[in-house]
């Protein structure tokens, strides 16, 4: 499809947007989405992340990972899949693909480790909230100068960390 | 029951609303678009047996709405565009002074939101929190522990927070300042851009949120927005400042609240444009109007509200007339 606004480049934009009481769809370039002001690419719809990722994965690599393709079990989705639609297939695609995906996430982010909520009493979480409270407790040791009370809190931390790689 | 947008929240002159929404998915499920109606009605109705008894909420299954309702909850900002333009397998539940709107099996299986009028990011995380975590006590979220919440959108990661306030700039649209501004917020993390309407911001109204949902923690991602929508506050109250000695505006302000009054046809963009004015002059004490009444024609004069209320889908000429009569028994 052309860009609805210069009709010379393919449209790789695709905006969805309410414009006069009717839901309207927009095609376009990424130069005329730029001109136009939506070249942000963090927006609440999402879009963008499909050229980023195509971009970031030239022709060649994503035809060699045709070769031998990877599939999620519990979706189905390929990496190509995902790079078409810019969508992630399900939760378990996050891992099949994690290594291909980390480089796009970093970009977007410029973090790949996540902070702040997580969820009731999982598994990971009460062992997260642990290990936290100890980095917690280990400061506090560290300031008040407690080196033999943050000596053990050290050893219990790394004992944990050392757990979670196993995993 | 009062709607959310009648309250006066903190920095009103400014800030319109503050808006909390949490992307969340099942972990037992695969994202939306892998998934086919009768599964996404599923998952929509386990969110919504998940919250019986703890919250309020009306349950719609939006196949059931017509074109004008739906596009008239997104011209509300309870939904969003995406969610309006298609409604298969897509459900809302939404409460009934529409603080809270909980879009299931939009881009993700829920996608919950808070509104709060004026300025009230901690207020409005609270309540999404609190709801988040009651969903979360029957039905198990996909979650890893280094990618935080997984999305359909990698943009999400992480907390899956994106946090906005809706901004009126009269002032500093005029002089110009808004376009460096655009530059200077995306260096800290954020983004602004208009509310309403295509590239320009009709109504001198924006929307500035944060861009960045990993690596960053709810309160510091809050934190952060707080702390540049106070500056921007500061920027603006000083250049309305400037603005209001000036006859000129003065002026454009009264012209504005003439025309309001008077006209028999109103287009969405000239009544957004003549109301952004009024806005201005309530607020600089040049106008007695209470600013209730303005966040609510704001609201409520989008095109498809108006088919809305009035029942039926006018035609745009009709629209117009049926404006021009709601602003002046308003006014």
């Amino acid at each position: 499809m052309l860009c609805q606004n210069c009709q010379k480049n393919e449209a790789t934009t695709h905006i969805k947007r309410i414009v006069n009481g009717e839901a309207t769809q927009a095609h376009l370039c990424s130069d005329c989405a730029k001109s136009l002001g939506y070249d942000s690419m963090f927006s609440d719809i999402g879009f963008g992340f499909s050229d980023m990722l195509s971009s970031f994965f030239n022709e060649p690599v994503l035809n060699t990972l045709g070769g031998h393709t990877l599939r999620c079990e519990k979706c189905g989705s390929t990496f190509r899949d995902i790079v078409n639609s810019g969508r992630i297939g399900c939760a378990d695609c996050y891992e099949t693909f994690y290594d291909k995906l980390l480089p796009s996430i970093q970009r977007i982010h410029g973090k790949t480790n996540h902070e702040g909520k997580i969820p009731n009493a999982t598994e990971q979480s009460v062992k997260r909230n642990e290990l936290d409270e100890l980095k917690n407790e280990l400061n506090e040791a560290v300031e008040q100068q407690n080196y033999e009370k943050a000596a053990e809190l050290r050893d219990k931390i790394k004992e944990m960390e050392g757990e979670n790689d196993h995993e | 029951m009062s709607k959310w947008y009648i309250g006066e929240g903190d920095h009103n002159d400014i800030v319109i609303s503050t808006r909390i929404r949490l992307a969340r998915n099942l972990a037992d499920y695969p994202f939306p678009s892998r998934l086919d109606n009768k599964s996404k009605i599923e998952v929509n109705e386990k969110v919504r047996d998940a919250l019986e008894g703890k919250e309020k909420l009306n349950y719609t299954e939006l196949k059931t709405l017509t074109r004008a309702q739906i596009v008239s909850l997104a011209e509300r900002h309870l939904i969003s565009p995406e969610f309006a333009s298609n409604s298969d397998g897509r459900a809302l539940l939404l409460s009934e002074n529409e603080d809270i709107s909980i879009m299931l099996c939009e881009d993700d299986h829920i996608r919950l939101q808070v509104m709060k009028s004026g300025l009230d990011l901690q207020g409005a995380y609270e309540l999404a929190d609190k709801i988040d975590t009651e969903i979360n006590e029957s039905l198990k979220y996909a979650f890893d522990e280094r990618l935080g919440y997984l999305t359909q959108y990698p943009t999400n990661l992480g907390t899956g927070m994106r946090a906005s306030v809706m901004l009126h700039l009269p002032a500093l649209t005029q002089n110009g300042q808004i376009n460096t501004l655009a530059s200077t917020v995306s260096k800290l993390g954020l983004t602004i851009r208009g509310s309403y309407g295509e590239g320009t911001a009709m109504g001198d109204l924006y929307q500035l949120s944060n861009q960045v949902s990993l690596g960053i923690s709810e309160k510091e991602a809050i934190d952060n927005l707080k702390t540049i929508t106070l500056q921007l506050a500061a920027q603006e109250r000083s250049a309305r400042e400037e603005m209001a000695k000036s006859i000129v505006t003065e002026d454009s302000v009264f012209r504005a609240y003439g025309t309001l009054k008077s006209a028999r046809l109103l287009s969405t963009k000239e009544f957004m444009n003549l109301i952004s004015k009024v806005r201005f002059g309530a607020v600089c004490g040049m106008l007695k109007i209470d600013l209730k009444t303005i966040n609510e024609l704001m609201v409520s004069m989008q095109p498809a509200t108006i088919n809305a209320f009035v029942g039926r889908t006018l035609t745009a000429d009709e629209r117009d007339v049926e404006r021009a009569k709601i602003v002046r028994e308003r006014l």
